[in-house]
């Protein structure tokens, strides 16, 4: 059977987080009631006439900054004229010949420190669109407006992707790029961030693309990654059933995890594309751009080296921590209260917290544990207080919301036994409890020693100090040896 | 009831008459003569008479601002608050604004009264007020005629002293050629003298608020209100304006008036040419100094004008589709019936002729030969009159190839119609200021002298006209009707 390898391009569109619209001074606040948020320029209204929010800018000059990308000293914002009822001018404003974001390139991170260059085409600005209600309705459709001249920035990839875990990488890495640089809160429930996928295969050592289908609607990474490995298939399928891809839109659909023909390549609209008379060039300058330049915050890949290099974490730990904006501020808000713990507080993030998060599926930003919590719980274990397996104990006592670390320490008695006196009894019991271990051992096998530490950590119901006990019971028993 | 706005000044001053008596001679002249003129679509006299109670209170108080009392009319492409806009369309039959235009809102910040909206091509989009959904408007001086367009229900109010000025747009000739057939004074400022907010837009690179009256000083009086940077246009130009009342001080000794050789030659009516010459003889004796220029690239205009203008437009129209304001058909079957019916029934043939050829300018595979083409034709154009600039401070050229016509002769006829505009519509490529003032007759109909001023020099075009009527009392004619 022959090899197949699949090209993968992903058009993202990032919701910019600015107080107004792009072209007109209503809110762009999420939820409230249908049209209540569309003024007459968004309602695209007789006479009234786009005027160009200046912060929309300076977001899309940090985000081509922050890929590496040429700046467009004077992009053009050109209509893209369609008709629907959510789109009230009969065109959207848009940018095509002129994008003000040109090429830039973005580094992620595969398996086994593999890692790759995704070249970016470009990134343009334009206004969304409103919404089309087809439920609320019946055998009529509501539109509502407010969404209508929300700023959209819209990321365009080479198709420089191979599997839908590498799209998956790739998204997830723009996906925290904006939200560092403060442009996007990220909310794919919300929409603030959306993936279409353009997909094609072709057989290996092929270079002609093969055709390709751009799957839209896909509002999670689970669902982008899902939908391209449904695509995939389903395009492999036909071709060796000897049929043929067409060129066309498909829409992901969630529920049946199937993706479906929405438009041919024939259905297309054709756009009719012109410069907008209404808008003038956006000039940028050097100065512009050397300004926004300073003002960036540290961005992931920035990050991920300083914890490398000035924190000695694993390749590994700096890109998970990193990865996620949230993540880095959790991160370095507990290191603040032990600079000299990074490598303990990143395996407590990305075990047991991590895993915590997972299983309650909530954000690090929700956790109930805060970096304060969690620096307290191994500032416990750094001074002896608990061993690093009651601390496990604490930190479930934490998470259900029994107090803080110390609290809980203190409430339950889990405090360390360090007392020698009481150690030493306890092994002595042991060992009188335990007589053919004992001449185990001392014939030479020393495995039998794991035995005896884990029924002295039992009767210290875990508390004595492992270390202490280790060291005590291993002189105890070369006592009878000699 | 040929009053100028000066004159209506001076006896508001003296209390030789209250704005509500000169408001109530202008609405009962209105009501006795519109039937025939048919240049108003909307008489506004409750508004009219509340605004000048209001004025005569100011005047009263010490408190008359520029305009204040002086009763005005507006093309209806201006949008205006609560009171209807229908840009001589029955799309916009329905359509009342919640806002004003800029225009709107600066001539009543001055204190002018609003006798009314002015009847027009629908959208703009002719050159004798034939294609008005309210029935064509005549011409004051021979009701057989056309009294221009598309702003010829303005020219013909003020021909007719039905309004002592008006307020019109001009794309290709709009304001200058009706001045012209009407023999009034009309002027068309520098591209982004004044603002295009709550103008309804038809060719956007193009269009332009302008002014109409009986003498160049009250054109430069209502220019004066109008002109300024509007921060809701982002076409409009941040540039000081002048006193334009106060430049009008004499003196033309020494002015270079140019002559386009290309403007004077075949084509033009042999009468005409005759009036335009004793015109230009006028200027000589005035001292100053005419010389011959050229612009090659004139000839170009008419196809460059129909293909910029109509792809503007053909996008501009797309948000009248029956959703949100405006015509709706009865009973749409589905989206499609929705569009098709509403723009079918609610456009008129030349409107749709328009959209038709625009879409098509811009269509894939189009685009390139037709909009480019034309953009960069129009550079070439824009050059021919810097290069013309450098050598003289004024042009002077005919405004109409002939007298008005006769209603219904060149209604089954587009491009004759559209050669009317010839000797205007490159101006308004070039985005140059432009005026018309009554050079004499031809046949008993009035001949207009076009005059062109480089980028911003108003002062300086308002001035040459004025001069003009100083000498002359063509613009004294009256057509008013008994």
């Amino acid at each position: 059977m022959a090899t197949w390898e699949t090209v993968i391009g992903l058009e993202i569109h990032a919701q910019l987080a600015t107080k107004s619209k792009i072209f007109s001074g209503a809110s762009t606040a999420f939820g409230t009631a249908p049209n209540t948020q569309a003024c007459a320029v968004d309602l695209g209204f007789p006479g009234v006439l786009p005027v160009l929010n200046a912060e929309v800018v300076n977001m899309a000059i940090k985000f081509g900054v922050a890929i590496d990308a040429e700046i467009t000293p004077n992009s053009v914002f050109a209509r893209k004229n369609y008709f629907y009822p959510d789109l009230p001018k009969g065109y959207q404003i848009s940018q095509f010949e002129l994008p003000i974001v040109g090429r830039g390139q973005l580094g992620i991170s595969l398996d086994e420190g593999v890692s790759k260059i995704i070249g970016i085409t470009r990134a343009h600005l334009e206004e969304d669109a409103g919404k089309s209600l087809h439920d609320e309705f019946p055998e009529q459709t509501g539109v509502d407006l407010n969404r209508a001249g929300t700023p959209l920035l819209e990321i365009v990839s080479e198709p420089d992707m191979r599997s839908a875990k590498e799209a998956v990488v790739y998204a997830r890495k723009i996906h925290a790029l904006v939200q560092y640089l403060g442009i996007c809160d990220g909310n794919m429930q919300e929409g603030s961030f959306r993936c279409d996928a353009n997909v094609s295969v072709r057989l290996k050592g092929e270079e002609k693309l093969g055709t390709r289908a751009e799957i839209k609607n896909i509002n999670s990474f689970r669902f982008l990654e899902r939908a391209i490995n449904f695509e995939i298939e389903r395009q492999i399928d036909l071709i060796e059933d000897g049929s043929k891809v067409v060129q066309e839109t498909r829409l992901y659909d969630a529920d049946k995890d199937e993706t479906r023909s929405m438009r041919s390549k024939e259905e297309a609209n054709d756009y009719r594309y012109f410069p907008d008379p209404d808008l003038l060039p956006v000039a940028v300058t050097d100065d512009d751009i050397n300004r926004i330049r300073a003002s960036l915050p540290e961005l992931p890949e920035q990050k991920r080296q300083r914890f490398i290099v000035d924190l000695q974490l694993s390749e590994y730990d700096a890109e998970v921590l990193t990865s996620s904006r949230e993540t880095a501020i959790y991160f370095e808000k507990t290191l603040a209260q032990l600079p000299d713990q990074a490598k303990q507080i990143a395996n407590w993030i990305l075990g047991e917290l991590s895993a915590a998060l997972n299983k309650a599926d909530i954000n690090i930003e929700q956790s109930p544990i805060s970096p304060d919590g969690l620096s307290n719980l191994i500032a416990r274990i750094s001074d002896n207080t608990i061993s690093g397996k009651i601390a496990k104990q604490v930190f479930e006592a934490m998470w259900q919301g029994e107090g803080s670390a110390d609290s809980i320490i203190e409430a339950k008695g889990l405090k360390q036994i360090t007392d020698t006196g009481a150690i030493e009894s306890l092994i002595d019991q042991v060992i009188a409890d335990n007589p053919d271990q004992v001449d185990q051992f001392r014939a030479g096998k020393e495995k039998v020693l794991g035995f005896f530490v884990g029924q002295i950590m039992k009767q210290s119901k875990g508390k004595a100090n492992p270390g202490q006990v280790n060291q005590l019971l291993r002189e105890k028993l070369n006592k009878g040896r000699e | 009831m040929s009053k100028t706005i000066r004159q209506i000044q001076r006896g508001l001053a003296r209390g030789e008459f209250s704005s509500i008596e000169i408001t109530q001679d202008y609405l009962t002249a209105i009501k006795a003569h519109n039937p025939t003129i048919n240049c108003y679509i909307t008489i506004t006299d409750e508004l009219a008479l509340q605004q000048a109670k209001t004025a005569d209170e100011r005047i009263a108080a010490g408190q008359a601002q520029a305009l204040t009392g002086v009763p005005l009319a507006h093309k209806d492409i201006f949008c205006t608050d609560g009171v209807k806009t229908s840009c001589g369309s029955k799309m916009l039959d329905n359509f009342i604004a919640p806002y004003n235009a800029t225009v709107i809102e600066n001539i009543e910040a001055s204190g002018a009264v609003m006798l009314g909206k002015t009847n027009m091509d629908e959208f703009a989009m002719g050159s004798s007020t034939e294609n008005s959904y309210y029935g064509p408007a005549v011409n004051p001086w021979d009701h057989q005629r056309v009294p221009g367009g598309s702003s010829g229900g303005s020219a013909a109010a003020v021909a007719a002293g039905l309004a002592p000025a008006a307020t019109g747009t001009d794309t290709g000739g709009s304001i200058r050629q009706p001045a012209a057939l009407c023999g009034i004074t009309g002027i068309k400022p520098t591209y982004g003298r004044v603002s295009r907010y709550g103008m309804i837009a038809f060719g956007s690179s193009l269009d332009q608020g302008g002014a109409f009256a009986r003498t160049a000083e009250d054109c430069a009086q209502l220019i004066q209100t109008m002109a300024g940077f509007d921060p809701r246009d982002s076409t409009s130009i941040d540039h000081p304006v002048p006193n334009y009342s106060e430049t009008l001080d004499g003196n033309i000794k020494g002015l270079r008036i140019g002559l386009p050789k290309e403007f004077f030659a075949d084509g033009l009516d042999s009468n005409i040419a005759g009036v335009l010459e004793a015109a230009i003889d006028e200027y000589r004796k005035l001292g100053a100094e005419i010389v011959e220029v050229s612009l090659p690239n004139s000839k170009l205009s008419v196809p460059v004008y129909y293909v910029v203008a109509l792809a503007e437009c053909s996008s501009n129209l797309s948000r009248f589709d029956g959703v949100r304001f405006g015509y709706r058909c009865e009973n749409p079957k589905d989206l499609e019936d929705l569009y098709k019916r509403s723009r079918g029934e609610g456009f008129g043939e030349e409107v749709k002729r328009r959209i038709l050829l625009g879409t098509y300018a811009l269509s894939a595979g189009y685009y390139d030969a037709y909009y480019l083409k034309a953009q960069q034709v129009r550079r070439l154009i824009k050059q021919d009159f810097e290069r013309a600039f450098e050598d003289v401070d004024i042009i002077a050229a005919p405004t109409t190839p002939e007298i008005a016509f006769k209603l219904g002769e060149k209604t089954d006829d587009p491009v004759s119609m559209y050669l009317q505009d010839i000797y205007t519509l490159f101006l308004n490529l070039a985005g140059l200021p432009g005026m018309s003032i009554p050079a004499g007759f031809s046949q008993g109909m009035p001949v207009g002298l076009q005059l062109i001023a480089n980028y911003f020099d108003e002062a300086r075009l308002l001035n040459t006209a004025h001069q003009f009527q100083q000498a002359s009392d063509w613009h004294l004619q009256s057509a008013e009707v008994k």
